[in-house]
């Protein structure tokens, strides 16, 4: 089984690094999507088939691969942004970053007093490079929606490391999900702002009578 | 020397089929019959049979890159095992030299464009050089990271018997990693679609044809030819990482490495059927990518 957990974890991190390197809204989001999917995974391979992991797997599966993505998308379909990041430090130092947060994760996960169990293992360094991958996008894109992406990739972060507690401290997951919602209204909250904005500067009644 | 010539054997009968073998797939993913298989055969040997023309404006230096071509994958080629098989010459660190064997082979190509004297030829050079100046930290990055799995520093130890196991180890991720990236490299250094296009002449997106326009005849043949051999030299890394069983009958080994060999063939086809090229600006990210990607496989492999 930990074999198919550093796989899963291996493709969270290169999806890490594509969504740095990306320069289009939509791939970056469907990333993400792919990204949720992936660590619902986690909690059944990692403790085994139970009620407690499978309904933490398909709440996850449903709020991060497919809710939160679809409203996004969706946002982004109502409010006619197509494909630009609009970086403030371009793609490429981005990814550099990005490698670079990932090497620092990967070298303060091994000086960790871990448990035994866990020093081998991915989970612990893809946990800490997601987050700050997430940190990163957060501080280095420029629009609202790029930002609710890093701001999933950091909770997806959080979420790696609740699967390593979840056992012994049930109520992360409580506050995991609850954190999801939160993500949700946010995402809610913005979708509405931009769509008050589009209305507050394009007046349609202008709009026909530029028609006639 | 019966093995060495076996070598040479292999690699120049079968090299130009794997173009073929390529133009074939594309031809039948469009719908269309495609040319024979044999077609660069036929080519090479109508191109041989035709005469020189030179302009008065080129030196030496003009004939001497198609030369170079063709010889520097045959010398890559001794130091490189063929699947199983071994390499006829081999020693510790050979792997430098493979690099830039072929980094000498880009620079007399490039040469041999400018000393044209056309601007449009010195275009496509300086966009060749950029791109393969990316596209070698990911080749040495990945030869990196082989060579603290085997702990040797030669070709040969680096695609040893040891990568089988070396799979089923932790370190399997990274091989999965560096194999990727060694596809996207062999792309690039292979002028293929979605870096460059081998069959587009239209002015302001050529690399690598823009270069060779100006040759003709046999040294238009011997580029053709050396780019075949550069395709089998650079295929054979991935075959090998991706086919890494040896059988221990050395008939059956190069079965397995050839039939790897058209398999990947195949796979450039229908990489070149569903991908569109990058646009210019975007090459250098995603090399740049891939480097960082082999450079985070090492990062696995030594922890």
């Amino acid at each position: 089984m930990s074999d198919v957990n550093s796989v899963i974890l291996l493709v969270v991190i290169l999806l890490n690094f594509f969504t740095l390197g990306s320069a289009r809204l939509v791939a970056c989001i469907r990333a993400v999507a792919l990204q949720g999917a992936l660590l619902a995974l986690l909690p059944v391979t990692v403790h085994g088939l139970s009620g407690h992991s499978l309904i933490l797997a398909l709440g996850a599966l449903t709020l991060k691969g497919l809710f939160i993505p679809w409203l996004l998308l969706r946002a982004i379909r109502e409010v006619r942004i197509r494909r630009e990041m609009e970086p403030l430090i371009g793609l490429v130092p981005t990814l550099f970053l990005g490698v670079l947060a990932t090497v620092a994760a990967f070298l303060f996960a091994d000086r960790l007093p871990l448990l035994l169990e866990h020093q081998e293992g991915l989970l612990v360094p893809a946990s800490l490079a997601t987050m700050l991958t997430g940190f990163l996008l957060l501080m280095t894109r420029r629009k609202a929606i790029t930002q609710v992406v890093g701001y999933l990739i950091l909770e997806n972060g959080i979420f790696v490391f609740g699967v390593l507690l979840s056992t012994a401290m049930p109520l992360v997951v409580e506050a995991g999900v609850l954190l999801d919602l939160l993500v949700a209204v946010f995402v809610m909250g913005i979708v509405l702002n931009q769509i008050n904005r589009e209305f507050a500067t394009i007046n349609t009644e202008r709009l026909s009578a530029l028609k006639e | 020397m019966a093995h060495l010539l076996l070598h040479l054997l292999v690699l120049l009968l079968f090299a130009p089929l794997l173009p073929g073998v390529i133009a074939r797939t594309k031809a039948r993913f469009a719908g269309r019959q495609g040319p024979p298989l044999l077609q660069p055969y036929y080519d090479l040997l109508r191109l041989w049979r035709k005469g020189f023309v030179l302009s008065r404006t080129t030196t030496w230096v003009f004939s001497a890159g198609p030369v170079v071509g063709l010889v520097v994958p045959l010398l890559a080629a001794l130091l490189l095992p063929f699947g199983a098989l071994p390499a006829p010459l081999s020693f510790e660190g050979d792997l430098i030299l493979f690099v830039y064997l072929f980094a000498l082979a880009r620079f007399f190509t490039a040469a041999a464009a400018l000393d044209t004297g056309s601007s449009f030829e010195g275009m496509g050079a300086a966009r060749e050089v950029t791109f393969s100046c990316l596209a070698e930290p990911t080749l040495m990055f990945a030869l990196l990271v082989l060579a603290k799995l085997s702990g040797g520093l030669s070709l040969q130890a680096l695609f040893g018997t040891h990568l089988p196991a070396s799979w089923g180890s932790g370190a399997g991720p990274a091989l999965g990693l560096i194999l990727v990236c060694l596809f996207v490299v062999l792309l690039v250094e292979n002028s293929r679609i979605p870096f460059d296009d081998p069959n587009t002449h239209l002015e302001l997106t050529m690399i690598h044809e823009v270069m060779v326009l100006d040759h003709s005849g046999p040294a238009f043949g011997m580029i053709l030819y050396g780019a075949a051999l550069k395709l089998m030299v650079l295929g054979s890394l991935l075959v090998r990482l991706a086919l890494p069983w040896n059988s221990g009958f050395w008939l059956f080994d190069l079965l397995i490495y050839l039939g790897g060999l058209l398999l990947l063939a195949v796979l450039i086809g229908v990489v070149e059927s569903v991908m569109a090229r990058l646009r210019l600006v975007r090459v250098p990210q995603v090399l740049i990518g891939t480097s960082l990607v082999s450079v985070f496989a090492l990062v696995l492999v030594l922890r």
